[in-house]
């Protein structure tokens, strides 16, 4: 069940930039997923149902792309699609080979609009978590460097 | 309406704090291996046999992920080995921010070698980067030969595959011909070490490569 773990970072991003737009409430998010990622739509949809309770995303729809998977041969320069199973070029039997797509886990965007939503005092918390753990982890990144 | 243009990766908050981990360790020369297989494969077998085949030569700490309890990191402790037990108190895959603060806990600048054993599972584990130099894979005889077909997503992520436990091999039907055929077409780079960690068969192999892996590391 690592959808729950995965839509909690697209709320996460979501959020973020809600917050930077000005807008209010979230009325759709997009995301592209490459199907060797093994994320599968029913979970994700699942745990995008439970996690956008008492969000500014609680009336929001998820829009997700599915991506097959094709790849590149460094060998032959042959684009083709194929399966998991066969991760061998198809023209000349190289192993060499570079995935073109099929690993996508990317959020593509958001419509957002100023109407208010339900349970929008419930909230005010959350943006202040998202700020809280944006400066703890920039406080992370400095003490590296 | 406004449209709002994110383009990002879903796991960006993830993979940055791993980057960050990534680049940590790099600066202490460490080569940190991301141990994934399901519950009861041997991962604490594999790893204790590993570091008694290895400690002599390097620097070996361990970060145990577990849902609960720390009955690995004592296990590894007892051998002589520093250890930080995480438990994710349910969620199914370690996650970078974990790493970090076990990282924080260990001794770095006297550390060759870092071995992360994930959380028992054959998914989840695979989609989240931790900073490590390699994924590498057990799966153990009695789970059976027709695992690749059934989560080729871990054998596809695997820099090296272990099959545990071959001393089982004469009571299950394993057809290792057929699994390296099907672990070939999936990820036709990757090495398949048989070994026992019982009898000690294949573990030189095993070891041997991971040697490459470390002295790499430590060239770089």
């Amino acid at each position: 069940m690592h959808e729950m773990s995965i839509m909690q970072s697209v709320l996460d991003a979501a959020f973020e930039a809600l917050k930077q737009s000005g807008e209010t409430r979230i009325t759709e998010i997009s995301l592209t997923i490459g199907e060797q990622t093994d994320i599968q739509e029913i979970p994700l949809n699942f745990a995008f149902d439970a996690l956008k309770q008492n969000t500014p995303a609680r009336n929001a729809r998820l829009r997700v792309k599915m991506f097959s998977t094709r790849s590149h041969c460094n060998d032959c320069a042959a684009d083709f699609d194929h399966d998991r199973f066969s991760m061998l070029c198809p023209i000349c039997g190289s192993v060499d080979i570079a995935l073109l797509t099929g690993r996508e886990l990317r959020i593509d965007g958001m419509e957002a609009d100023s109407q208010p939503f339900e349970g929008a005092d419930e909230n005010v918390d959350i943006f202040a978590d998202i700020i809280e753990e944006a400066r703890a982890e920039a406080a992370h990144t400095l003490k590296d460097s | 309406m406004t449209h709002i243009d994110i383009n990002k990766p879903i796991l960006d908050k993830n993979d940055r704090l791993a980057q960050s981990n990534k680049e940590l360790l790099h600066k202490k020369g460490i080569f940190t291996l991301d141990l994934m297989a399901s519950p009861g494969a041997g991962k604490t077998t594999a790893i204790l046999a590993t570091i008694e085949a290895l400690k002599d030569r390097y620097n070996i700490a361990v970060i145990e992920g577990d849902i609960a309890s720390n009955v690995d990191a004592l296990k590894i402790k007892a051998a002589g080995i520093p250890a930080v037990q995480i438990n994710t108190g349910g969620i199914c895959h370690l996650e970078s921010d974990m790493i970090r603060s076990a990282l924080d806990q260990l001794p770095l600048d006297n550390l060759d070698f870092i071995i992360i054993e994930n959380v028992g599972n054959l998914v989840c584990t695979t989609e989240f980067y931790l900073g490590e130099d390699a994924k590498v894979m057990i799966l153990s005889v009695p789970e059976g030969d027709d695992k690749p077909h059934k989560y080729p997503g871990i054998f596809q992520t695997s820099k090296a595959v272990l099959v545990s436990k071959t001393d089982t091999l004469p009571v299950f039907d394993f057809d290792m011909d057929d699994f390296n055929k099907t672990v070939g077409s999936l990820n036709p780079k990757a090495p398949i070490f048989p070994v026992s960690a019982k009898s000690g068969e294949g573990m030189s192999d095993w070891t041997e490569w991971l040697v490459a892996q470390i002295e790499a590391k430590r060239l770089s």
